[in-house]
């Protein structure tokens, strides 16, 4: 029997095991502890500046590689294929009809062949590029961050950019994942996921929501929900989803008072809108968080607010989150990934970095109906977070836009053409 | 690819954006896009004109469109360079130039695709544009007087050549 028991084995056991403690030891004194109490020591501002550097030096060898192949670099944001400036309508058409025709304007007839090449154009224009269908997948970087899942200069790399490469990819699954897992298991009793959240930057924490009020913030991933409960408690409202984010969700509620509902059911959102109404006027009760965009957009713009949240009448308190993507996108395309497939990418990125600020509160103001009220706190923190303020429905992800929308296309031009016609009569 | 493309003259940046707007709209991931895909941009879909664009995409009859379709469409919409008249003048025409861009015009104009606009097609057209806003007579009697102004051999319609004189191609470069 003795035969079989290898020294070797011995070993491979005895070496595991100061492994695991050295590990676990590892982990408790630099990361758990400290964050209990709040201190740091400074290893992640070093960290983001050595990636930093490296990115830096990465996209110079692109470059670099590019330029010897005699190419142009694909860049997402530069080279653009338009060149758009606002205009109206009336204002375009006008341009075309001045600019083709030698007649006197005041003379010139309602409709003009060539007014199509305003649509024409406009939809082109389009076509090439819009503002919504890019706010639904991930942003797309200036500089290589040395993840594939973020490259698209894939023919430029060196040698030593694949061997940098794969270095990183080892220290991320190699490191980070495992050390990110065990975080994750530790933590998971406690309800408390933690990625990595390097470089929490709260500002203007004199404006924390207090109870009875109502805090909105523009949505990118679930990662909002824990960066915001991390620093303060609230009472959350969502959609109902599947999964390991239902079971999250159900676990939730035995602790804490929260509003799920199921978006597609009317009489749930009556419902709704009724317990938030009698949520927020019970002074002792938390304040509740809600994302009125209603989906997570890709962190460069913020859509549309749903006004529910605006009709109750209690204070607002907007707060603005804003990612960095240099170190890993946050963003969930919950299309195209579930929970599981995010949640091992963010754990697989170098870091997730975020910025929120805290916005002065916000009420109604007198004359103002709720939909304006929510355009006037989007503009707030598009403006602080730097991001683009769009009009349009975060729905579109999903769903088809509104008929209504083209039918204004339509009266506008309509406008033109028999407005100049009373002129005409007139004189 | 790169013969093709030769003609288009795009520059290879712009080719690998083209790509990688064409990938993101081909939702099906099967190289090929469908009028569905074109429909679910939303400014697209709010233009008035937005299906006959998307038909212009699509050749006589099919429902798919492939990359090399994609990009000979859009270079229509690429701006003229003057330095490029002097390159290579036993090319064919470049399709971005002045002409292309009016048949491409005419095209959106020409329903059933016979080379002339009739006053119906006219009338169709215009009723896209202008939604519900303008009454039947009215519309009517824009159609008429167009056709009036631009029609010179009296056969009640506008061909290809009554276009061009009609729409100024002085500085149409500008436009597009």
């Amino acid at each position: 029997m003795e035969l079989f028991f290898n020294p070797f084995d011995n070993l491979v056991c005895i070496l595991l095991g100061i492994s695991f403690t050295v590990w676990f030891t590892l982990l408790l004194v630099f990361i758990i502890v400290p964050a209990i109490f709040g201190v740091s020591f400074g290893i992640r501002r070093l960290y983001m500046k050595t990636l930093l550097k490296i990115f830096e030096w990465a996209t110079l060898r692109i470059e670099r590689g590019a330029k010897e192949k005699n190419h142009l670099l694909y860049k997402p944001y530069s080279n653009a294929i338009i060149a758009r400036e606002p205009t109206s309508l009336e204002e375009e058409i006008k341009e075309i009809r001045r600019s083709g025709s030698n007649k006197d304007l005041d003379a010139a007839p309602e409709f003009e062949m060539s007014d199509i090449f305003y649509f024409a154009r406009r939809g082109v224009e389009s076509i090439m590029d819009d503002e919504v269908t890019k706010r639904f997948s991930a942003e797309e970087l200036e500089s290589w961050n040395l993840l594939t899942r973020s490259n698209y200069n894939f023919h430029y790399i060196s040698l030593r950019l694949t061997v940098l490469w794969g270095l990183g990819l080892l220290i991320r699954y190699g490191f980070l994942l495992p050390l990110r897992v065990t975080l994750a298991f530790t933590g998971v009793g406690l309800l408390v996921f933690l990625t990595s959240v390097v470089g929490l930057l709260p500002n203007g924490s004199e404006n924390k929501p207090k109870n009875g009020g109502i805090c909105v913030a523009n949505h990118t991933s679930p990662i909002d929900v824990i960066i915001l409960a991390s620093d303060g408690c609230y009472a959350m409202v969502g959609q109902i989803h599947g999964g390991l984010m239902g079971v999250i969700q159900r676990s939730m509620v035995k602790a804490c008072p929260h509003v799920w509902f199921e978006r597609s059911e009317v009489k749930d959102r009556h419902l709704v809108a009724k317990r938030l109404s009698d949520h927020v006027e019970d002074k002792s009760k938390l304040p509740i968080l809600i994302f009125p965009e209603g989906t997570c957009i890709n962190n460069t713009s913020v859509m549309m607010f749903k006004k529910g949240s605006f009709e109750i009448g209690a204070t607002v308190y907007p707060v603005a989150i804003k990612y960095d993507p240099r170190f890993g996108d946050a963003f969930w395309n919950s299309s195209k990934f579930g929970m599981v497939n995010y949640l091992l990418r963010m754990m697989s990125s170098w870091a997730i970095v975020c910025s929120v600020w805290y916005l002065p509160p916000m009420s109604r103001e007198e004359g103002e109906d709720a939909v304006q009220f929510a355009n006037r706190v989007k503009a707030a923190i598009a403006r602080q977070g730097g991001l683009v303020d769009l009009l349009w429905d975060g729905g579109l992800k999903r769903g088809k836009v509104k008929d209504t929308f083209k039918e204004e296309q339509q009266k506008l031009y309509s406008k033109m053409l028999v407005g100049t016609q009373e002129d005409r009569s007139r004189s | 690819l790169g013969g093709s493309c030769a003609n288009l003259l795009l520059s290879h940046s712009q080719i690998t954006r083209l790509y990688s707007r064409f990938t993101s709209l081909d939702k099906g991931e099967n190289g090929t896009l469908s009028r569905e895909d074109f429909q679910r941009i939303p400014e697209l879909a709010i233009n008035p004109l937005g299906d006959r664009i998307i038909n212009a995409f699509f050749p006589e009859g099919e429902d798919q469109v492939n990359f090399r379709g994609f990009m000979r469409t859009l270079a229509h919409f690429r701006p003229i360079e003057d330095n490029e008249k002097s390159k290579n003048p036993t090319a064919s025409e470049p399709l971005n130039s002045r002409t292309n861009k009016l048949l491409f015009a005419f095209r959106l104009y020409d329903l059933d695709r016979d080379d002339k606009i009739s006053r119906d097609e006219l009338l169709q057209v215009l009723r896209m544009m202008v939604g519900v806003n303008i009454s039947d007579e009215q519309l009517g009697s824009i159609a008429d007087r167009t056709i009036q102004e631009a029609d010179t051999n009296g056969d009640n319609s506008i061909s290809f050549n009554e276009f061009i004189k009609a729409s100024f191609v002085l500085t149409l470069h500008t436009l597009l």
